[in-house]
């Protein structure tokens, strides 16, 4: 294997980890925050992407239908957060991993109502199409490259945000005491519903992003979502820092293990043994990683001691 | 108000009457309909230990449901084809006996649960129910693509498996083997709730700090329920598999993890027969709204949503008005 060949491999596993890390910080903000398990993160990214598409379709504009997933997803979790995650707060995991199963149901069902079952596409615009060339003649499809910056500025603004500013500061002290910062005067209830909005949007903007290179269609959010889960779960639920690392642990491990697994295999066996073999146990990969992280520490690499 | 103990035998007693009208109606796809809803239900009652009695919030049981099926389809598919499986040295020869398949699909869904187990129990809360969500993913991936068997496009059984005595192509007689199954894990369940074993597993349940000081341990119960709860899933795999005569991948979805949860939460949680009125009540749902509308599943979604935030004691909550099941 040629050393351009495992750079592109490298740049996608970066890729699609960046991609979860704007799922991931979501959930672990919402977890982290609120206490709360929300199954229907997954939901939020696909609605991110059908806006983005139904946009995209209409005016042609990509940076329109970014925009159009950022505010659809954003106004979808602040609505589902009123009306029915706040009543969640106080209830057991359970009940959350129910309430949210069912509006998982409701979402991926009324989409399916709304734009039939056919997957749509979004195209790349123009400006970001075509390969660029990195230095060490790496060739690299310049929209993927985009994807990892734009990932990367927003983990940088996530982290300012959470650290200088003023939401940021009540952010982490929900996070440290509920009940005190409520008795301290914040309104509990409005940061709850922005929280859950900023999560939401992050998953739609995500979702349009990813949705440009794969297809858009019903049942897009839940594979993401889980394997969002796992990113967490290595990370260290509630740690923004443990998304951003336990993402590209997963997203590297992944997309090189396919790679590289049937050439380790067939150092070993035939050809196609080793495809089938390597590819299967390639499929296994990141939960094994997650198996082994939570092995050694239980509670994930950033996780804290409660 | 109705004892839970007349609404349990109401419900029992009431789906081996609907099965021997539908016999006498000459009505078999009623009785197919039954037979899956026996089969979901024991699954549930599976999932109904290592939740409701142990707490623990599994979101991975397709993994042994799955288990199940695919045991029954790798043995049925050797005996099929006449080709013994060769295991390194050894050569196992396919079968369709239900009784060995049941028995491979327990075993191999109960060590699949121990090792399941001993990872995701180092844990607990929302870490164990990501865990066993992410668990189920991976051996959903692995069976897409593993294509020993069928890969992505999963397996056909010509032929039911037999039952020594029976003839399991008869719907009836196949329904009456599942609903006897049923009635087994049920008085199961009902004996393991009062034997110490289900009184120490409840107790871990409600403080582990306490169970530990009067020297019980409770990784060992939780261990021990969740391998338990695996084998009964996996058992109600190896029948789905042979009621539809075909296994596929998606017997390890996400989705039907979510939906075995499903059975038991809408029927009552920890309650004796609650996954039986989930799943009669979901399979009910299914066939009526199916009928009314092509996206049923928003209605589904309503009703779990209304039941979570306004019942919280399911169906036999409901019916009995007591929401706990537990005192």
């Amino acid at each position: 294997m040629t050393f351009v060949l495992f750079a592109e491999q490298v740049l996608n596993g970066v890729q699609l980890g960046v991609m979860l890390f704007l799922m991931a910080s979501g959930l672990t903000l919402v977890f982290g925050v609120m206490g709360l398990i929300n199954l229907a993160h997954g939901s939020l990214y696909m609605v991110g992407a059908f806006a983005a598409a139904g946009v995209a379709a209409a005016t042609g504009s990509f940076l329109l239908a970014l925009c159009a997933a950022l505010a659809a997803a954003a106004a979808a979790g602040a609505i589902v957060e009123m009306l029915v995650i706040r009543r969640l707060y106080a209830r057991d995991h359970l009940d959350q991993v129910l309430a949210t199963f069912a509006l998982i149901l409701i979402f991926s069902e009324g989409t399916r109502w709304v734009f039939g079952s056919f997957p749509l596409y979004l195209n790349v615009p123009a400006y970001l199409a075509g390969p660029v060339t990195l230095p060490g003649g790496i060739q690299y499809p310049l929209y993927r490259l985009f994807l990892i910056v734009v990932g990367l500025a927003i983990a940088g603004g996530l982290y300012l945000m959470i650290a200088r500013t003023r939401l940021g500061i009540q952010i982490r002290a929900g996070e440290a005491d509920r009940e005190m910062i409520a008795a301290l005067g914040v309104d509990i209830s409005r940061l709850y519903t922005i929280v859950f909005a900023l999560g939401a949007a992050l998953a739609g903007l995500a979702g349009a992003l990813v949705g440009t290179i794969q297809s858009v269609q019903v049942g897009m959010g839940e594979p993401v979502l889980i394997l969002a889960f796992v990113v967490i779960v290595i990370g260290g639920i509630g740690s923004i820092k443990g998304a951003l690392v336990g993402a590209l642990l997963v997203g590297l491990t992944d997309t090189l293990g396919g790679v590289l697994l049937p050439r380790i295999f067939a150092t070993f066996m035939d050809n196609s043994g080793a495809t089938s073999a390597g590819s299967a146990v390639a499929s296994m990969l990141i939960y094994l990683l997650m198996a082994a992280v939570l092995f050694l520490r239980p509670r994930g690499l950033f996780g804290g001691a409660a | 108000m109705i004892a839970e103990k007349y609404f349990n035998a109401a419900l029992l007693g009431g789906l081996a009457l609907i099965a021997f009208w539908a016999y006498g109606a000459d009505e078999p796809f009623t009785i197919t309909l039954l037979t899956k809803v026996t089969i979901l239900a024991l699954a549930g009652v599976g999932l109904n230990i290592a939740l409701g009695q142990g707490g623990l919030i599994s979101l991975g049981h397709a993994v042994f449901f799955g288990i199940g099926g695919y045991a029954m389809g790798i043995l049925a598919s050797h005996a099929q084809s006449y080709q013994p499986m060769t295991l390194g040295p050894w050569m196992i020869e396919g079968t369709k006996s239900m009784p060995v398949i049941w028995l491979t699909a327990m075993v191999s869904a109960g060590l699949v649960a121990l090792s399941i187990g001993l990872v995701s129990l180092r844990t607990n809360g929302v870490y164990f129910i990501m865990i066993t969500l992410a668990f189920g993913q991976m051996f959903y991936y692995f069976s897409i693509s593993w294509p020993a068997y069928g890969g992505e496009d999963g397996l056909s059984i010509y032929v039911r498996n037999s039952f020594p005595g029976l003839n399991t192509l008869d719907p009836i007689q196949f329904f009456g083997i599942t609903f006897a199954l049923l009635l087994l894990a049920l008085l199961f369940h009902a004996a393991l709730v009062r034997s110490p074993f289900g009184l120490a597993l409840n107790a871990a349940r409600q403080s582990p700090e306490r169970v530990k000081t009067v020297g019980l341990n409770p990784f060992r119960l939780q261990l021990a329920a969740f391998v338990i709860s695996g084998v009964i899933t996996g058992l109600a795999g190896a029948l789905f598999a042979d009621l539809n005569r075909f296994v596929s991948p998606t017997m390890f979805s996400w989705q039907l993890s979510g939906e075995i949860m499903v059975f038991v939460i809408l029927g009552g949680t920890a309650r004796l027969c609650g996954p039986v009125a989930g799943a009669a009540m979901f399979i009910a749902l299914e066939h009526w709204l199916g009928g009314l509308s092509e996206y049923w599943h928003i209605y589904l979604g309503l009703l779990l949503l209304a039941v979570v935030l306004f019942a919280p004691g399911g169906l036999i909550g409901i019916v009995t008005r007591r929401e706990a099941a537990h005192d």
